[in-house]
């Protein structure tokens, strides 16, 4: 076992920020209900509130417009089951069918798919090479009428690729269909403004930008059709019942504070380690190569294929030598498809199998970097050494 | 997701991946006296076993390898080339997947189509020795066809799964999970369904 511990999984879950984990000692003091009327509950809600504002001002958002859930597959699922109203009760014209892409979190295609059972109409938008959804096939479907919302995410997970969900959002607003972005991997990494981007709905997610994990948030659009997922109680103004994660809460509205201050000074510096270690795989291992979006992509993002080398296999020598990585094909997390990312951007089945995601965050040093570069190379050949990918059956 | 210092695998199978061993160096197979090869690249595992047999006895005196795969592929594959080592043709061909899962301390669930793997490649091995010397008729076919290589489904299962009820595609899929990793079986899987709902069901 090596003695560094690197950690280049940030998309997968990040560090606590010191900040946010001092804002969470201090407030555990502090258990009052939210709820209750007396001078803890107001305590407690007097900082539910504030953190509200501290969120919705980061995105442009009114506090009024931000309902706090259990986490960003919460959020989400929220927003997808609202159109199981349309053939129900609440919501009588709702127009039943969803378009959203091939390169969503499960969280998103799961729940899809699950409607389609529940007599919701689901069509996947398809992307081309740099992971980027295809408008004119949006268009299309937006034409041929009945759709109620357009859900795309803002930057994808495993490759980093951004969507001009401004665009999108216009296009289905011009049809008259709702817009969502799951903006869980953008959030905090570049900017992000419901208005510019003109969404209904949009989600974040506390564990990926240094806050607890167990909180998300969701933006709903004032005025826009909303119905909850969790029932039984009248917290977040009846839009999401449940006691509050009060600690959660703050420590997300602690984290985003954080994001605010240092996002853009991270980017910059998370870009230029990016190139480095770009450059320095293209230089030292044959035959790398990189999936997604060359420039329209978050910062930290950087996902790359080593054919005749499997994934697994990289992730944990690379593991050995004390470096944290992720695989593109899911081997590792228990099932055995190569990532549903990678084939939907075109990359077949071998190359996807080979593939490993290099997330950095606001810890990742240049020394880091150079040490996976260092590393990198000799792991590669000595997979590719043991690998049938070069004899002939 | 695997944390260091706590595997997902055990200690032997972390052995066996940290210093893979007989990995066959370089490409070339002539050296041996039956080489095998089993999966393929799409599905994310492939295995290639070649031995070297005293011909006096029939035993296996070396056992090589080249892995495409996650660690327990490779760590499969390792500690089969050294369990065959000394044994008769005949005692090597009969190793099974379990036997080999066994040996590596066991393996989580969704990792045994790797060790299925390599025992398959080994009798591809064995096989190509009883040919290469002439002896055609000690091929042991091994009946079943694999239809879909990345899930290890054979027609076999294909038949059953159509007997226990799969009409559909869909249907087969929740039985056998065919066709669920790279797809490049969907025809083929397709048409022995239609097959094997003609053959028992005249549909
Ligand atoms: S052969 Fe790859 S899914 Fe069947």
């Amino acid at each position: 076992m090596s003695s560094r511990q690197i950690y280049f999984d940030n998309n997968a879950t990040t560090p606590l920020h010191p900040e946010v984990k001092k804002e969470l000692v201090a407030a555990m003091e502090m258990f009052g209900n939210p709820s209750s009327m007396h001078a803890f509950g107001r305590e407690a809600r007097a900082n539910v509130e504030d953190a509200r504002h501290r969120v919705a001002s980061f995105m442009g958002a009114n506090e009024s417009e931000i309902v706090f859930t259990g986490s960003g597959s919460e959020a989400n699922n929220t927003v997808l089951s609202l159109f199981v109203c349309g053939s129900g009760q609440c919501f009588p014209g709702m127009r039943p069918k969803i378009v959203t892409s091939r390169i969503e979190h499960p969280c998103i295609l799961e729940t899809s798919e699950c409607l389609v059972h529940r007599g919701v109409d689901v069509s996947y938008l398809e992307v081309d090479g740099y992971g980027k959804v295809d408008i004119d096939q949006l268009e299309a479907q937006l034409k041929a009428g009945g759709v109620g919302l357009v859900s795309v995410m803002m930057a994808n997970n495993e490759i980093g690729t951004i969507q001009d969900i401004a665009s999108i959002s216009a296009l289905a607003h011009q049809y008259g269909a709702l817009m969502h972005t799951d903006a869980v991997q953008a959030f905090g990494k570049v900017p992000v403004d419901v208005n510019q981007l003109g969404v209904d709905f949009l989600t974040i997610s506390g564990h990926k930008i240094y806050g607890p994990k167990g909180i998300g948030a969701l933006y709903v659009r004032k005025g826009t059709p909303y119905c909850p997922f969790i029932r039984g109680g009248h917290q977040e103004k009846g839009r999401r019942a449940g006691t509050e994660n009060t600690l959660g809460i703050m420590g997300l509205a602690m984290a985003v504070d954080m994001r605010k201050a240092e996002m853009e000074s991270e980017a910059e510096r998370l870009l230029g380690l990016k190139e480095v270690l770009r450059k320095g795989i293209e230089e030292r291992i044959d035959e790398a190569l990189f999936n997604g979006h060359p420039t329209d992509s978050v910062p930290n993002t950087l996902n790359v294929s080593f054919p005749g080398a499997e994934g697994e296999s990289i992730l944990l020598y690379l593991d050995l030598a004390g470096i944290a990585v992720s695989t593109g094909s899911a081997c590792a997390s228990g099932s055995l498809d190569p990532s549903h990312v990678l084939l939907a951007t075109g990359v077949d089945a071998e190359r996807a199998h080979g593939s490993i995601r290099i997330s950095m965050g606001r810890a990742t040093t240049l020394e880091e970097v150079e040490y996976m570069l260092d590393v990198l190379p000799g792991v590669i050949e000595r997979i590719r050494n043991m690998s049938t990918a070069y004899i002939k059956a | 997701m695997l944390q260091s210092g706590e595997w997902a695998y055990t200690e032997k199978l972390k052995e066996h991946f940290e210093s893979p061993k007989n990995i066959l160096k370089g490409n070339d197979t002539s050296a041996f006296d039956g080489v095998g090869m089993e999966g393929n690249l799409q599905c994310g595992d492939q295995m290639m076993v070649a031995i070297k047999v005293d011909k006096e006895n029939e035993k296996i005196i070396d056992c090589q390898w080249k892995t495409y795969g996650c660690a327990s592929a490779i760590a499969s594959t390792s500690i089969l080339s050294e369990m065959v080592k000394g044994m008769t043709l005949d005692q090597a061909f009969n190793i099974s997947p379990k036997e080999v899962a066994k040996e590596l301390g066991g393996l989580p669930e969704n990792k045994i189509h790797c060790s299925v793997l390599g025992d398959k490649a080994l009798r591809a091995a064995i096989n190509d020795y009883f040919i290469r010397n002439g002896m055609n008729d000690r091929v042991q076919k091994v009946q079943a066809r694999t239809v879909c290589q990345c899930m290890n489904v054979t027609d076999h299962d294909i038949e059953e799964a159509v007997l226990e009820g799969a009409r559909t595609f869909y249907e087969l899929q929740e039985h056998t999970k065919i066709s669920t990793v790279c797809g490049l079986c969907k025809e083929d899987a397709e048409a022995e369904l239609q097959k094997y709902v003609h053959l028992h069901f005249g549909a």
